[in-house]
């Protein structure tokens, strides 16, 4: 097991956003975040990171896994689309958390880089401008560079947010690649149709009462809903 | 005499030497913290900033103490409160800082206007807005104060370029992946409030602005990878403050608006370059 949480709240100073989510994730699954608007996707997300606080409970990292090496693939922001740095800087720039003194990148790492890359598709890109890219070119580096942060859990907010389905399928058979090849993947989505055929694990957050199950059970569960919502 | 023997001439003096050091070491370090400022959004806080030395600087000189003691600290602390504000997202930061940045400029000159004893108000507010005398008037205090702060700047900005770059592209893929994102924001913040106060006697706090923004926005026209741009950024940041020191002791001009009319124009002229380079590329 990587990490579990158990009676967790998650929110803001202001208020609880979500409350009671139980969940864990084992080596090799491909867990999928779901749920309205306004779920707590994303502060979900901020809190397994560590980048904001739990109201209750905690997110448990197992004692053999550093908290601080997940590779995060975070929203895109307006500023980065117009920020001169080329593909290669950005994907290195996965380095600079690994080691708290370590001020320059090695050779292995320089080497690992070009792998990660080829392994993408993005290896001719690499002295191409940021700005210059499709927005799918730019969450594949964004991707790469979330590989180079991490040995094995990646973490993903909205990767397909704003992009077209031809760059949303070939995005997600590229993670799923990833997955085969033995990285754990958490990802938040709005795509529940796609995310049940890729995903092993679903956690739906709701309002009253979160779901956490394999994607087979889930897809029955809601089938069951719809039944029983169609006979009454 | 000719240019060439008009400037073989001034050379024969130290304070021209002096300014030209100051000139090239100042504009050094604000190109260089321009191109995270710039990338950041935060080119307002350096503006804000200047207004707020110069507050601190007008109530120095009421109380008639050495300017340095009020404004570094002050400046400082400024600094770094308004960049955690900013974000933290706490403060809407363009009408905070247009609020700060006006309120310390008007009440600073209310306050000389009200206390100081000088006999020529309106002389000293113009040299410390528009920098017209002080950087002829440089003691060689000043020169190795700004070549401390150089080297300091120079120092970090190589050692930790990586990750500057992480923490300016991406501040919360940074923090996330373990990296003490606020350390490295509050010592941006110190070194902006340091080289704000010292480039007061370059250019004056109003156009100190020109020294941090134009070099970056010139470079970033012209360059995609941000190691390129922070070296084109410094390396124009220099030779715009050179030739606009030369120049304005050639015509007799104020030295901080001729520094500033040249990084207009080349601005311009990179601009132009861009242009010319885009459309290039598409035939």
């Amino acid at each position: 097991m990587i990490l579990s949480a158990k009676k967790l709240s998650i929110g803001y100073s202001d208020g609880i956003v979500c409350k009671d989510i139980n969940f864990c994730v084992n080596k090799g699954d491909f867990l999928c975040i779901i749920g309205e608007n306004g779920t707590g996707k994303s502060t979900l997300i901020k809190t397994i990171l560590g980048l904001n606080k739990s109201i209750k409970g905690e997110i448990r990292f197992s004692e053999d896994y550093d908290a601080q090496r997940v590779g995060y693939l975070p929203q895109i922001s307006e500023m980065q689309k117009d920020f001169p740095a080329t593909v290669k800087e950005v994907v290195m720039s996965g380095f600079v958390g690994n080691k708290k003194w370590k001020l320059f990148f090695n050779k292995a790492e320089k080497k690992l880089a070009q792998d990660y890359m080829r392994n993408i598709g993005i290896a001719d890109l690499q002295k191409k401008s940021f700005r210059e890219l499709s927005g799918g070119q730019q969450q594949r580096v964004l991707l790469t560079r979330a590989l180079c942060s991490t040995d094995n859990l990646l973490v993903l907010d909205e990767p397909t947010n704003g992009l077209d389905a031809k760059f949303t399928k070939s995005f997600y058979s590229l993670l799923k690649n990833l997955n085969k090849q033995g990285i754990t993947i958490i990802m938040v989505s709005h795509n529940i149709e796609k995310v049940t055929e890729i995903s092993s694990h679903i956690l739906c957050l709701k309002k009253d009462g979160c779901f956490f199950g394999t994607s087979a059970e889930y897809v029955e569960s809601e089938n069951a809903q719809t039944v029983s919502g169609g006979a009454q | 005499m000719n240019i060439f023997e008009q400037l073989a001439y001034f050379f024969h003096y130290d304070f021209v030497i002096y300014a030209l050091i100051v000139g090239v070491l100042i504009s050094l370090c604000c190109a260089i913290l321009g191109v995270t400022l710039v990338l950041k959004k935060y080119s307002m806080i350096g503006d804000g900033l200047s207004h707020i030395a110069f507050g601190s600087m007008t109530i120095a000189m009421v109380l008639a103490i050495a300017d340095v003691y009020l404004m570094l600290p002050v400046t400082v602390v400024v600094a770094i409160l308004l960049i955690r504000l900013t974000n933290s997202g706490k403060v809407k930061n363009d009408s905070a800082i247009a609020m700060l940045s006006v309120g310390a400029l008007g009440l600073g000159y209310l306050i000389v206007s009200l206390f100081s004893s000088s006999a020529n108000i309106s002389g000293d507010i113009c040299s410390t807005l528009f920098g017209s005398t002080s950087i002829l008037t440089l003691s060689t205090l000043d020169v190795w104060t700004c070549l401390a702060l150089t080297v300091f700047v120079l120092g970090f900005f190589i050692l930790f370029h990586n990750k500057i770059f992480a923490v300016t592209f991406d501040e919360t893929f940074a923090k996330a992946t373990g990296v003490k994102t606020a350390v490295y924001n509050n010592i941006i913040a110190i070194i902006i409030g340091i080289t704000i106060v010292l480039a007061m006697k370059l250019v004056g706090s109003l156009l100190i602005s020109a020294l941090i923004v134009f070099p970056a926005v010139s470079a970033i026209r012209l360059f995609k990878s941000y190691k390129l741009v922070i070296i084109f950024a410094s390396i124009i940041g220099v030779v715009n403050s050179v030739l606009g020191i030369l120049l304005s002791m050639l015509w007799g001009s104020p030295v901080g608006a001729t520094i500033v009319a040249i990084d207009v124009v080349v601005y311009f002229v990179c601009w132009f370059v861009e242009i010319i380079i885009r459309e290039t590329k598409r035939v």
